[in-house]
């Protein structure tokens, strides 16, 4: 489908103490099915809050959004969200988190042993069998990570939604996530988008990256269309003449066109 | 995430109106390890065992033997004052046999101490039935919250013994109001623990209920109660120390049998040594409770 996710004219005003101010202003945005879209731009230009509008966490001053021709009112099981600190619930254990994102979508159709399996085809998917029975303060800041992912694939979403997944990450861990990641969505034929103000990452994953101006009223400023093959193999990216290509373009506008005024 | 959290002005209110929140961090004893050294070798564990005994045990027992040597010093210059071996002597005696029965007004101290400890049971009991179920509603919901703060801001602060004569004229009786008064005094620490609980739950576990659209009850029962619990304990452990402070006093008041009054009979009875057993008493039984329930704070910390 062309248009899986249908971002029109969307605008977004706070209201806040010092009166209406406007994060975002004018987004247009059309995401195919399976498509890979990262959202790049400075900190606080409002990735986070298009992330939200996109989830139904919250709903835009203006304009109209579609997810599979449907209005977006409000979260649904359609979109899964992974946060940026994983939001696992502390008193569950790592089996117990996925499973109540599980019990919520299927709870009606299927049997509790066959819920039971996804949730750990979900564990499994992300490489975390061994630790179902762990409690999130038992496992390492990626690992939770990765069962933030699982809880949110566990849902089968038609679309899923990342708000700086890996941002806490240290480097390794994130290249390892980020391998993860590439072949969950080729396997899954997920449509994704991801909020990110990593560069290569941006580059590495994305069929093509959204770039947001700076705010305040920040909007789409530049995209650009990703064209490597996949499957990408990130050493192999380290020589590959377009890759870096594509890396300075994203650093052209990020760096010379959206220059922060020094804050 | 930025979603906008409602309530927020409201908890402010209610905050500014209670002073001393406890929060419910427990200090856990850490286990005592020397950063300076490598790990000792097997051969050296015992000096580390004995350095541990050491650090956790002298320090207490100096502490009780020090205030042991002020009350026989203090006891020496004032005759009326019994030192701490007659007092021993007196509890040995007393506790030799605590469960007699000669009358209403002469039981055995164990009795006397049930008798106190039920009565705290049952108002404390009523209290928590009533205050976190309360507290939840008014953390829930901002249109409660504004609505009881003003009359949470004005009863919470009033002395417990105040409710007394009340008490006494509604229920026209000397037990129920003694019961009443431990309502009524140890009802607030949990109403404004639970709800400051409630308004304190971290934005992103309720945005993880709406994304995965919980129902209201699974919200409650995997996010909402989970996350209020280590308030709501310290609410309870506030609650009874309160509850246990005041019963001595009201009963002291209200007579009958229990902990309080065996004291005031004691007092009338010119039983000082009793007076002095009734202290360590009162003092041993509060600790046991508040012991007991941090044991169970530390139960549901997921930390
Ligand atoms: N709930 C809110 N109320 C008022 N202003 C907000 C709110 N959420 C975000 N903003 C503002 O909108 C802008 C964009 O925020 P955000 O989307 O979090 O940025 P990013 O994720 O790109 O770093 C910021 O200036 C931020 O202060
Ligand atoms: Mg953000």
């Amino acid at each position: 489908m062309e248009k899986y996710v249908k971002i029109e004219n969307v605008q977004m005003v706070f209201d806040t103490k010092k009166g209406p101010f406007v994060a975002l202003r004018d987004i247009n945005l059309n995401i195919r099915q399976g498509e890979f879209i990262s959202l790049i731009g400075h900190s606080g230009c409002g990735k986070s809050t298009l992330l939200n509008l996109v989830a139904g966490l919250t709903t835009p001053s203006n304009g109209t959004m579609l997810c599979a021709e449907r209005e977006i009112a409000g979260p649904g099981p359609d979109r899964g969200v992974v946060f940026q600190n994983h939001s696992l619930l502390p008193w569950l254990t790592c089996f117990d988190n996925v499973y109540l994102a599980v019990e919520r979508v299927f709870a009606r159709t299927e049997s509790k042993a066959t819920m039971k399996k996804r949730t750990q085809a979900a564990l499994a998917l992300v490489g975390l069998s061994h630790a179902e029975h762990k409690h999130p303060h038992e496992i390492s800041g990626g690992m939770k990570q990765r069962v933030g992912i699982a809880r949110a694939l566990s849902m089968q979403p038609k679309v899923l939604l990342m708000d700086e997944p890996f941002g806490a990450l240290d480097a390794l861990t994130r290249a390892h996530l980020q391998d993860e990641l590439m072949k969950i969505a080729a396997d899954t034929q997920s449509t994704v988008i991801m909020v990110t103000h990593d560069v290569d990452e941006a580059v590495l994953l994305s069929d093509r990256i959204v770039m947001m101006t700076n705010g305040p009223a920040a909007t789409v400023g530049e995209i650009l269309r990703i064209d490597l093959p996949r499957p990408r193999e990130r050493l192999a990216m380290a020589h590959d003449q377009a890759y870096h290509e594509y890396r300075s373009e994203v650093l052209e506008f990020l760096y010379r066109r959206q220059l922060r005024p020094a804050a | 995430m930025n979603a906008a959290n409602p309530g927020k002005e409201g908890v402010k209110e209610i905050m500014a109106s209670v002073d001393s929140i406890a929060t419910p961090k427990i200090s856990r004893i850490s286990p005592p390890t020397n950063a300076n050294e490598p790990a000792p070798a097997a051969g050296l564990r015992f000096p580390l065992a004995a350095r541990n005994l050491f650090k956790w045990l002298v320090p207490p027992v100096m502490g009780l033997a020090l205030f042991i040597s002020i009350w026989a010093m203090v006891a020496q210059g004032n005759p009326t004052l019994p030192g701490p071996l007659k007092t021993w002597d007196s509890a040995v005696q007393l506790f030799s046999d605590p469960f007699y029965r000669n009358g209403p007004n002469d039981q055995g101290i164990g009795w006397n101490i049930l008798s106190s400890l039920e009565r705290v049971a049952i108002g404390f009991g009523m209290a928590a039935l009533t205050g976190i179920p309360l507290g939840f509603m008014i953390g829930r919901f901002d249109f409660l919250n504004r609505m009881t703060a003003p009359i949470i801001s004005l009863l919470r602060p009033v002395s417990p013994l105040a409710w007394l004569p009340i008490g006494l004229l509604v229920l026209k009786a000397a037990d129920p109001a003694a019961i009443w008064v431990i309502f009524i005094s140890s009802i607030w620490p949990m109403i404004i623990n639970t709800s400051v609980g409630v308004t304190r739950i971290p934005q992103d576990y309720m945005n993880v209920a709406k994304v995965l659209n919980l129902s209201e009850w699974k919200i409650f029962t995997r996010i909402l109660f989970p996350a209020v619990l280590p308030y709501m304990i310290t609410g309870i452990r506030l609650s009874i120390g309160v509850a246990w402070l005041v019963i001595v006093a009201a009963e002291m008041l209200t007579g009958g049998v229990g902990i309080g009054f065996w004291v005031w009979d004691e007092w009338n009875n010119l039983n000082v040594e009793h007076i002095i057993i009734a202290i360590f008493v009162v003092g041993i039984v509060g600790l046991l409770l508040e012991q007991a329930l941090v044991l169970l704070a530390k139960k549901f910390s997921y930390e």
